[in-house]
């Protein structure tokens, strides 16, 4: 049962096969036995799940048909939950209880979903292979010895390998696509405001989005049915009717355009990856789409733009951590500037203080325009390239990732680790909502497929996702890891 | 740009982050490799381009100021590291 996705767990708890307690005990019996190794969960609330199952069970019996009613899943360590460890991925958080749910956790409460645990991440989100976790790496289960991705690594990895039956996360430049390509799962950025921010630690305001990861497009659709809507509490949530995705799933892709911009298929791309997303295009031409190249010609200048934005929207953020309120305090302190520093200097990991260096220096007086003013003008050209391009075609298909997950270790240089996200962080400057999709497999790795769409175009990509999932098997495929059969 | 030890020292105190000398010219080196890529923006000319805030330009939404959150300060508060009669204790500031 473990290895289903949601959508299937749903009929099978509808059904009575099996009860959301057997279903939420399986889980954990789990994480015990594999968690070790993966360290994919930072806490597992075993107690609590438990208790929350059992209430699931109950609403079952008094009709309660909700889709995810009863479904076991783990969120990202940076949603608040009441009661719950907190940590961001920091050591300055690692003794924080949140005093309240983040919008998100709330809603899939509402939801009646069973919440496993919070899963393990790169810290306060910087990063591409989860190895800047102040509670050490997440281990890819396809590979132990590889990366998961990051920053949503813990999710990406726990779903991977059944750990969950589907988990949320956070994408501030490919934080959710990048890692479920590496894992080979489906991993969903809506598109910017589409989900509330309330409650879920912040990295970079004008550029973090919530999305699901989860075992198919299908479940995808499930959770962000869930996820999505206007939140007051959230100013630059967007005002717009929420769809039922899972409405379209099945529409007809006959007449779809793709667009395969050129910039995706260049230098740096290998032809492991190359091959597959070629042959996963050959099946969207049977389902009757046509597929022409397009152009984004200031792709190139998304990675400088964004880590310019990035940091700086970062180093005002993380300014709030001082020691004073919550988290963190350094012991000892002299005086009040001791405290700041020291507090700061030993509750951040190396990767975040590089951030909040390069954002300080950026903001800092003589550079504004030349850094920050700069970036959102290259942001602006960037997304000017998209509107252009959606002119032409009705959905933008590429690699998420230049390759499969990398090995532990490997990556040192912080400018290389940067280039990871060539292909996902466009998309989060421009603000579209963009899923990646397990297509294939090359040397025992998967490989995933980025799908990008219209702003607010989120029906439109998972139903492509969802007509692709309904001809291949690649996003069944699993690894030999944690297999009992 | 090139960024020296002296320059690397000046943003950590405006950051309020404590660099280490033994670790300042590690840090000034990393740090100009990632100017060094976010340069390579200065290459084209945005002098007619409007910068982007928001993706989406959308504008904030306003609320009226009306007090619409209960008082949470106790509970809040046991999350601290050092508090007293409702107040947040820092080390000593006026002698």
């Amino acid at each position: 049962m473990i290895e289903k996705t949601a959508a299937e767990l749903s009929q099978a708890l509808a059904n009575g096969e099996i009860s959301s307690v057997e279903l939420t005990q399986s889980y954990l019996d789990r994480i015990k036995k594999y968690n070790e190794e993966l360290n994919s969960y930072i806490t597992v609330c075993e107690e609590s799940a438990l208790v929350q199952a059992k209430e699931a069970d109950k609403k079952r019996v008094h009709s309660d048909s909700s889709p995810l009613l009863g479904i076991p899943l783990a969120h990202k360590d940076i949603f608040c939950t009441n009661g719950v460890t907190t940590t961001c991925g920091s050591r300055m958080l690692h003794n924080f209880i949140a005093p309240y749910d983040a919008t998100v956790v709330g809603k899939l409460n509402d939801a009646g979903v069973v919440m496993l645990g919070k899963t393990n991440m790169d810290e306060f989100a910087m990063g591409s292979s989860n190895e800047t976790s102040f509670f050490g790496p997440v281990r890819n289960p396809w590979d132990t010895n590889r990366v998961p991705g990051g920053s949503s690594g813990g999710s990406a990895a726990a779903v991977a390998a059944d750990l969950c039956t589907m988990a949320t996360g956070t994408d501030t430049g490919g934080s959710i696509r990048q890692p479920a390509a590496f894992c080979g799962i489906t991993g969903f950025k809506p598109s910017y405001g589409r989900v509330s921010r309330w409650g879920m630690i912040a990295f970079a305001s004008s550029l973090d989005q919530a999305g699901p990861l989860t075992k198919s497009a299908e479940d995808a659709a499930l959770m962000t049915n869930v996820m999505a809507g206007l939140d007051k509490k959230d100013s630059t949530s967007i005002d717009k009717p929420v769809e039922d995705y899972t409405a379209t799933l099945n529409d007809s892709l006959e007449g779809l355009k793709i667009g395969i911009p050129k910039q995706h298929f260049a230098e740096g791309l290998t032809a492991d990856v190359e091959k597959g997303i070629q042959e996963a295009l050959c099946e969207y031409e049977k389902l009757g789409a046509s597929i022409t190249e397009v152009d984004l010609p200031n792709n190139h200048l998304s990675v400088s733009a964004y880590y310019v934005v990035a940091p700086a929207e970062a180093s005002a953020n993380l300014s709030r951590y001082d020691g004073v309120r919550y988290g963190y305090r350094c012991a000892n302190p002299v005086d009040l500037e001791d405290m700041y520093n020291r507090t700061r200097s030993e509750g951040f990991g190396e990767e975040v203080k590089r951030r909040i260096l390069v954002g300080t220096y950026a903001l800092s007086a003589g550079y504004y325009d030349a850094y920050y003013r700069k970036a959102q003008k290259i942001r602006r050209l960037i997304k000017n390239d998209f509107v252009e391009t959606f002119k032409e075609v009705d959905v933008i298909i590429g690699p998420t990732s230049p390759h499969t997950a990398f090995e532990l270790g490997t990556k040192t240089d912080p400018v290389t680790m940067y280039l990871e996200d060539i292909y996902t962080i466009a998309v989060n400057l421009a603000g579209l909502p963009a899923i990646s999709i397990p297509a294939g497999i090359a040397n025992g790795l998967p490989l995933g497929m980025q799908i990008v769409g219209r702003d607010f175009g989120e029906a439109q990509i998972l139903n492509v996702a969802h007509q692709f999932q309904q001809q291949t098997d690649w996003h069944r495929q699993k690894p030999n890891f944690g297999q009992e059969t | 740009m090139a960024l020296d030890k002296s320059e690397v020292e000046k943003i950590a105190q405006l950051a309020r982050l404590h660099i280490s000398e033994a670790d300042a010219d590690e840090v000034a080196n990393r740090i100009t490799d990632i100017l060094a890529l976010i340069d390579q923006m200065q290459s084209i000319d945005t002098e007619s381009v409007e910068p982007m805030a928001h993706p989406l330009d959308a504008v904030q939404r306003l609320r009226v100021d009306e007090i619409t959150e209960s008082d949470h300060r106790d509970e809040f508060q046991t999350l601290a590291p050092e508090t007293q009669d409702g107040l947040y204790l820092v080390p000593k500031v006026i002698e």
